[in-house]
């Protein structure tokens, strides 16, 4: 799957549980649930979301590695085949 | 017969306005089944009704706003016979031979109306005033159409303006008041804070609260959850607020007093837990609707009803029962936050559980000072029926029970 198809999948999923929040004007960088509002219930939607339609584990003890939208993009490239 | 009623939602609500009806005349309706959708403060609410039979008739009109207790349809029970000649509550039946169905308003409009016995004839009631001589049906049409009855020229006896005086000017197409917006599925944030104005002001102005607070280990809580998720799909995976829920429901078994209802000047326990949860909603504002027999639900079940309630908050879409049911709420900051909360306690219940953003303390284990996760959990409660050492048992009682997740 291609990069650009991997952010395109996570996008989608975040507008659906963020849909006020531009993902142009947030901080790439910054922790991804202050940049959206969103708290663990909706980390966990999030997280089940991607998991399917991206085939990826996603286990618990790897969220510290998905703290920020770039974080997850890289985390979520490095686990798709 | 039974009567389908707009349901009151909490403390804070007077009135609502039907928006969708889900079922038909005739239909079979069983108990449990969503039978309209009403639009509140809270947003759009679907309503349940409480009998086993057939809904026999409508009595209120789509996007009529009524006030709690209006009844809304007529439900015939189960053995009941079809009550032809029984006159509706406060409404007449359209007549059971009438051509075509007849929709509510037509009927209420069509109804015989008791006109006023003939005012005794005291000069006062001619009104020379210039107060308005109008029947009282007259002037609920008109308020419900939003017509200003000072506008109508009265056809009745003395001039008194008359039902069909109403009818006239709607049918001459005098603009109506807007109707009020149908369910859109979201919430009104500014009606929502306003909801939410009045019941916390009345929570302050009638419940003498008291206030404690127990920080605690979450050790043995969090290697609990993380054990549990392992190897799970994270759709079966479960949040520690699931472990709050039952923490909380097990310790109220004994706690009882913080379980139920204070109304009419006392206190009626719950016959079960309920426990509403407190859920943000984006945007602002808050709802906590409940998570129903919490004390008999396992772990998976109640992460079950927590994620369901989740999304259909999200959604702006919940159940009437949902949120006048809870005995209690448990309001929880979860990961990003502070680390004490104190509620205040939403009237009718009596107690609220708060429970802080879990941080990393200096803690005493065994005679060493080591780095734990700890949550501070604090409790706001009605001094009308409960005391501050009942209230400290309780929340040692969550603790320990905390302490003992698998036990949960």
């Amino acid at each position: 799957m291609s990069d650009d198809e991997i952010e395109a999948a996570l996008r989608l999923e975040l507008r659906k549980i963020a849909p006020d929040i531009e993902i142009e004007d947030i901080d790439r960088e910054g922790d991804l649930r202050e940049e959206f509002d969103i708290d663990s219930m909706d980390f966990l939607n999030l997280v089940s979301a991607l998991s399917k339609s991206l085939g990826v584990a996603m286990p618990e003890e790897d969220y510290s590695e998905m703290g920020s939208y770039d974080a997850m993009l890289v985390y979520l490239r490095a686990h798709t085949g | 017969m039974a009567e389908f009623v707009m349901p009151s939602l909490g403390a804070d609500m007077e009135a609502g306005t039907l928006v969708e009806w889900l079922k038909k005349p005739g239909e079979t309706v069983k108990r449990g089944d969503i039978i309209a959708v009403v639009e509140t403060q809270k947003g759009a609410i679907e309503v349940e009704g409480f009998d086993d039979g057939v809904l026999e008739t409508y009595l209120v009109d789509l996007g009529t706003r009524v006030p709690v207790g209006t009844p809304l349809a007529v439900i015939r029970k189960d053995g009941e016979e079809p009550a032809a000649a029984k006159p509706a509550p406060k409404r007449v039946e359209a007549p059971a031979a009438a051509p075509e169905p007849i929709k509510p308003a037509e009927a209420v409009a069509e109804k015989p109306e008791p006109e006023p016995a003939p005012a005794p004839a005291s000069p006062a009631a001619i009104a020379p005033s210039g107060r308005l001589k109008i029947t009282p049906a007259a002037r609920k049409l008109a308020a419900q159409k939003g017509i200003d009855p000072a506008t109508l020229t009265g056809t009745g006896p003395e001039g008194a303006i008359q039902l069909a005086d109403v009818d006239t000017v709607q049918a001459r197409g005098v603009p109506k008041a807007e109707p009020e917006k149908p369910a859109t599925g979201g919430f009104d944030i500014s009606a929502m804070r306003e909801a939410i104005a009045a019941a916390m002001a009345r929570s302050k102005r009638e419940i003498p609260h008291y206030y404690l607070s127990h920080r605690l280990d979450l050790t043995a809580a969090e290697a609990f959850i993380a054990e549990r998720n392992a190897g799970k799909p994270p759709e079966e995976r479960i949040l520690i607020a699931a472990l709050y829920v039952k923490a909380v429901a097990k310790a109220l078994k004994k706690y009882k007093e913080f379980n139920g209802h204070y109304e009419n000047g006392e206190f009626q326990p719950g016959d079960s837990v309920h426990i509403g949860m407190a859920i943000n909603i984006r945007g602002g504002g808050l709802v906590a609707p409940a998570i129903h027999d919490a004390q008999d639900l396992d772990l998976d079940t109640v992460m079950e009803k927590t994620r369901d309630l989740v999304a259909r908050v999200r959604a702006g879409r919940f159940r009437a029962r949902e949120l006048s049911d809870p005995t209690i709420t448990v309001s929880s900051l979860g990961d990003r936050g502070v680390e004490a909360l104190y509620g205040v306690i939403y009237p009718p219940q009596v107690a609220i559980v708060g429970i802080g953003t879990p941080v990393t303390r200096p803690w005493v284990v065994d005679d060493k000072v080591v780095p734990r996760s700890t949550v501070t959990l604090t409790l706001s409660a009605d001094h009308r029926v409960s005391d501050g050492h009942r209230g400290a048992l309780f929340l040692s009682a969550i603790d320990k029970n905390l302490q003992e997740p698998e036990k949960l």
